[in-house]
């Protein structure tokens, strides 16, 4: 069984800014994958490089087994990724329910028009977006429009999502829903899920693994326990020494 | 049938131009032949600007070039007129689709600008290829009639073939709307960066669609011109035509069928009005412009759109 992704030291400049620089990590099927670091430390384009949005200038990226280096996005899609977006992009003129029958028509899965259809409302019902199935997708809420982010990627069947943020911008009640969205998708789907995430409470509760970034590299890698003790992460992003009890405390 | 009735509203409008000239004389088919006419301009320029949201300013270069690889066949070869239509077809959307695969690279303004720099190049081609008549064009002799019964019967057959040709127009914008094919595009229209992370082959999708929206402005061409008995690249490739078409397709609503053929149809018979009044003569263009600026600032949805926004409902009863 090969791995669902792995990132072999894959790196990317703009300018001379080295936005990403020789990250490698790999993932494990219906593992949720936690990506953290400061503000500008190339979470976003390592998201780009994976999902082919961008190509990187070194490294290679493969998912299940196969390379996907520098394809288009509409080509790494259809080897099973599907992602969301940290500023969301709703198909505004389109009602909800049709911007997740995109996401299955063109997903994965390239489902027909009827099938993804029937299938849309499900999806909606997951994300607890279904009683806004008619309401145009540029009408939704914040919080609305990410999860009609999430339910647009899951729509296609993905084996790997890729969830950029989704927890930025809402407000504690729906912090903890869409945690709970998140969590039911793994045990639902057994998809992967790596995860870019800020609110260090909610990436050390769901990951299985952290990846910490800093300024394009990769600093630390471990399980959430490992990464909120080690000294150079508490300095370079966490800045409390007791983070790791409050947050283990917390949860 | 009365939840989705745009399907019989197509039905009947084709069944009233049908009979409509019937009874009311050949001035009335005269008036409803550019009517039609004009409606499969703005029925196909939908498909680009309404449902991928591409701004194409030069989509008469597929009418202009249509009618002269049709007429070119007509005349120089002595083909018949399905053949002509049939070889301004496969050209116009051969080219087109090669075209569209450069040129919809570019995105917004520079599109645009592309799209008016394709007329104008055809346009000096055609005006300085010989075969195709050079800037003089090409004439139709009267026997091109023949086979159709003779001039006078040939005006009828040829209604009759725009007004096919606008069915088509109306079914090919409604089976698209309706089809996956078109949920990718209107995905385009809103975010092409989302739609392609979404897995929709925006590269393809876009080159499709444009070719698609030649093919029956080509044909359409040829008839139009056939008709003329003659075809000059001025008035074949004439861009403000391309930017009427916009207006049209604006008045009535882009992005719906029923929408962009009113609007033309109703635009057809407003240029009419003021084209045989003295006072107005020509200064139809004037108030094609105020009303595209007037539409983009209030109505930017048109008609339709405005009706879709009152009553949400409508949204997919007219389409």
């Amino acid at each position: 069984m090969s791995e669902l992704l792995k990132v072999d030291a894959v790196s990317r400049s703009f300018g001379g800014v080295k936005a990403v620089n020789s990250v490698s990590f790999s993932m494990e099927d219906g593992e949720i994958f936690g990506l953290i670091g400061p503000n500008g430390a190339g979470k976003t384009t390592l998201f780009n490089l994976i999902g082919g949005v961008l190509a990187p200038d070194a490294g290679s990226v493969s998912v299940l087994g196969e390379d996907v280096t520098g394809l288009p996005p509409y080509r790494v899609v259809e080897r099973g990724l599907a992602r969301t977006h940290q500023i969301v992009k709703p198909l505004n003129d389109m009602t909800v329910v049709d911007n997740v029958v995109v996401g299955g028509c063109f997903g994965r899965e390239k489902l027909s028009l009827r099938a993804a259809e029937h299938q849309a409302h499900e999806t909606l019902a997951l994300v607890g977006l279904d009683d806004r199935a008619a309401t145009l997708a540029g009408h939704l809420t914040i919080a609305g429009k990410k999860r009609l982010e999430v339910a647009r990627a899951l729509a296609g069947n993905p084996r790997l999502l890729l969830l950029d943020e989704v927890l930025a911008g809402l407000n504690p009640t729906e912090v903890e829903r869409m945690i709970g969205v998140i969590r039911r998708i793994r045990e639902e789907r057994g998809i992967g899920i790596l995860i870019i995430e800020h609110l260090m409470q909610a990436i050390m509760n769901l990951s299985d693994r952290v990846l910490v970034l800093t300024f394009g590299s990769p600093l630390a890698q471990g399980t959430p326990e490992e990464v909120a003790n080690n000294p150079e992460v508490i300095e370079a992003y966490l800045g409390d020494p007791d983070m790791a009890e409050k947050l283990m405390a917390e949860s | 049938m009365l939840k989705r009735p745009t399907l019989w509203i197509i039905v009947a409008v084709i069944a009233a131009f049908a009979i409509a000239p019937l009874l009311g004389g050949v001035g009335l088919r005269e008036s409803l032949f550019l009517a039609a006419v004009y409606m499969v301009l703005a029925l196909n320029l939908n498909l680009m600007i309404g449902y991928t949201g591409y701004v194409n300013f030069g989509s008469i270069v597929f009418f202009g070039l249509g009618g002269t690889i049709g007429l070119y066949t007509i005349t120089v070869w002595h083909w018949p007129l399905w053949a002509g239509m049939l070889a301004a077809a496969v050209v116009v959307g051969g080219l087109s689709l090669v075209l569209g695969l450069g040129i919809l690279r570019l995105r917004g303004a520079y599109f645009a600008l592309a799209t008016i720099g394709v007329v104008e190049a055809t346009k000096a081609f055609v005006s300085n290829f010989d075969p195709f008549g050079g800037s003089t064009g090409m004439y139709l002799s009267f026997t091109s009639y023949k086979p159709l019964g003779g001039p006078r019967e040939a005006l009828w057959v040829i209604y009759f073939l725009v007004l096919f040709m606008l069915a088509l127009s109306l079914l090919l914008g409604l089976w698209i709307k309706r089809s996956r094919f078109g949920l990718g595009l209107f995905a385009i229209r809103e975010d092409e960066d989302a739609a392609v992370v979404l897995g929709v082959k925006a590269p393809l999708y876009k080159a499709i669609i444009y070719s698609t929206s030649s093919l029956l402005p080509a044909m359409t061409g040829v008839l139009f011109f056939f008709k003329n008995g003659v075809i000059q690249p001025d008035q074949a490739f004439d861009l403000t035509l391309s930017i009427e078409a916009i207006v049209m397709m604006m008045l009535g609503g882009q992005g719906t069928v029923l929408g962009a053929g009113l609007g033309a149809f109703a635009y057809e018979q407003f240029r009419g009005y003021l084209l045989t009044s003295s006072t107005f003569a020509s200064f139809h263009l004037v108030i094609a412009g105020a009303l595209l600026l007037l539409i983009v600032l209030f109505a930017p949805g048109g008609l339709m759109g405005w009706i879709h926004e009152r009553l949400p409902r409508t949204r997919r009863v007219l389409e």
